[in-house]
């Protein structure tokens, strides 16, 4: 009773969930592609996210010890950061080069621009973007099994369909960055978050049925084997690159997605459009990471078209 | 006689026209690929700075006010022609590498800006000063820019292999460059920051108690301020504390 007679000013009524509560949870949830990732590719994907994630913690702290800000590791943020830089490097690459991309992400897209809440851009995907520029055939070059070769999207861009085996990309059972391949274990770290409330359907869903229907459309104009909706193909597309982590765990980044509801909407029509548009008519296999930053971008300007109106604002002069 | 190495500090240092006024950010973000470029940037726009400075200088009683921006840039275009051919002729490597951004000197805001607002108003001694000052000032920080866009980027100093190169094909151990410094993001990533830390040794020196130029180009009214675009309203300099 006591504790209902406070006389502060208000909020009064504060829930629970603060974001490092989140944070962990979003961890948690990726610990399933993570885990997969590790049992596919072996220890130097375990080496890599360890580093990775340490990098961006370690970073976080350094900076603001130096700058004499609060110390902010303890939110988890620069975790989850770490981790998904980290799920999104090949595995074969060489470890300083993925805690050159965490300094990165924390530093340059995340702390100059005033931390947590403030970065314009995901960070671990400006990390990735920033690492697949500078270091182009590292970060491209896939081993699986020994045997160094093209992943499937790569096959599936060339129009070859008949080496595409959907099951072995739905288990994961294929060459890719860490955290990508499986998209099982994806859905299920991504269905906890949904169930948890963390995350909702509206950003993911919406890029993910706009990037069908773009590809079905538009498929067969960039290949001339592939029919209209071809469910093989589209299949494959789905579960083939960086789209079923981008759209669950990057794009729904709080920080880099827009607040309102129809925002939240035209966001994921947005990045199903730039996806299929950069997997098909542009230069690489993949598009997904570029995508999501070049949304991030347009966020402010989502925001603004998207603002609601209070109730008794508008209507006729 | 001050004014002249006044005008010398004060276009290398205290209106450093890349790192504190930010004038001419077009060739400084497109030539400063290597360090060579920039100096060759750098030296060809202070030779038209000086000559166009010099000669508008000179015109500055016989040019009238309402034509006055035809008439520099007819100056200074026919000095970077000059400067062109001389550069097609004897350097054709610089040439070559530079391309489009000599001919776009006629419109280097830094020379359009110092004839508008310094040399149309001041003798011909002080004006010649200026130009050299702005145009080293400009050539040593687009050289630095190079420099360090050039060691992060190729691992080269001016030219020369600095740091060996690691071959992924017979596994030899060395610095793999970061690619991304000699494309367009590191122009950006580099200028802030060589600004941040040129702003951090003069807030050091502040504090020290030296006495420290305005970091605004608004220090002494608008008469030798380059950047036309505030249209004399003086904005605050933000260095106050």
């Amino acid at each position: 009773m006591e504790n209902k007679l406070n006389i502060s000013s208000s909020p009064h009524i504060r829930s629970k969930i603060t974001s490092g509560n989140i944070m962990l949870m979003v961890t948690v949830a990726l610990l399933p592609a993570s885990a997969f990732g590790v049992y596919n590719f072996g220890m130097s994907a375990l080496l890599m996210l360890i580093v990775t994630t340490a990098a961006a913690v370690l970073t976080e702290y350094v900076y603001e010890k130096l700058m004499h800000k609060k110390i902010t590791i303890n939110d988890f943020s620069a975790v989850v950061t770490g981790l998904l830089l980290g799920l999104n490097m090949p595995p074969t690459a060489p470890l300083w080069m993925g805690a050159l991309g965490s300094v990165f992400a924390i530093l340059i897209v995340k702390q100059l621009f005033g931390g947590l809440g403030q970065n314009f851009m995901n960070p671990a995907l400006g990390a990735r973007c920033f690492l697949l520029i500078s270091f182009t055939s590292q970060m491209t070059t896939f081993i699986y099994d020994g045997e160094t070769g093209p992943t499937p999207l790569a096959y599936i861009k060339e129009g070859s369909m008949e080496s595409i085996n959907s099951m072995n990309m739905l288990l994961g059972r294929i060459p890719g960055t860490i955290g990508e391949t499986s998209v099982i274990a994806i859905v299920i770290g991504a269905m906890f978050l949904i169930l948890l409330g963390i995350i909702d359907l509206r950003i993911p869903g919406t890029y993910i049925l706009t990037f069908v229907a773009f590809i079905g459309i538009f498929g067969p104009m960039a290949n001339e084997n592939i029919g209209f909706f071809d469910p093989h193909y589209i299949t494959a597309q789905l579960c083939g690159g960086g789209l079923m982590l981008g759209a669950w765990f990057m794009a729904t980044d709080y920080v880099t997605s827009p607040i309102t509801k129809k925002g939240q909407i035209l966001f994921g029509v947005l990045l199903g459009v730039l996806t299929g548009l950069f997997r098909l008519f542009g230069g690489s296999a993949e598009g997904v990471s570029y995508a999501i930053i070049i949304s991030n971008l347009l966020v402010p300007l989502i925001e603004k078209v998207t603002l609601p109106k209070p109730f008794g604002k508008g209507g006729e002069k | 006689m001050n004014s002249c190495t006044e005008r010398l500090y004060n276009g290398l240092v205290k209106e450093n026209p890349t790192f504190v006024l930010m004038l001419g950010m077009c060739p400084t973000l497109a030539v400063t690929t290597s360090a060579i470029n920039g100096l060759g940037m750098g030296l060809s726009t202070t030779v038209v700075l000086v000559l166009s400075n010099m000669m508008i200088s000179m015109l500055r009683k016989i040019i009238p006010d309402s034509v006055r921006v035809p008439a520099f840039i007819v100056v200074v275009a026919s000095f970077v022609t000059i400067v062109q051919f001389l550069l097609e002729g004897f350097i054709p490597s610089l040439y070559s590498a530079l391309g489009i951004y000599i001919p776009l000197i006629v419109v280097n805001c830094i020379i359009l800006g110092r004839a508008e607002s310094y040399a149309s108003k001041n003798p011909v001694l002080p004006s010649v000063f200026d130009g050299i000052g702005m145009g080293l000032g400009f050539t040593v920080g687009l050289t630095s820019i190079g420099v360090v866009r050039e060691l992060i980027g190729a691992g080269k100093f001016f030219g020369k292999q600095l740091i060996p190169l690691a071959d992924p094909s017979t596994g030899a151990a060395g610095y793999t460059p970061v690619t991304i410094f000699i494309l367009a993001p590191g122009a950006f990533l580099v200028l802030a920051g060589l600004t941040a830390l040129q702003n951090k040794v003069k807030n050091n020196a502040a504090k020290k108690g030296k006495k420290v130029p305005e970091t605004s180009g608004c220090g002494e009214g608008c008469g030798s301020c380059g950047n036309t675009a505030c249209g004399g309203k003086v904005f605050p300099t933000g260095n106050e504390e």
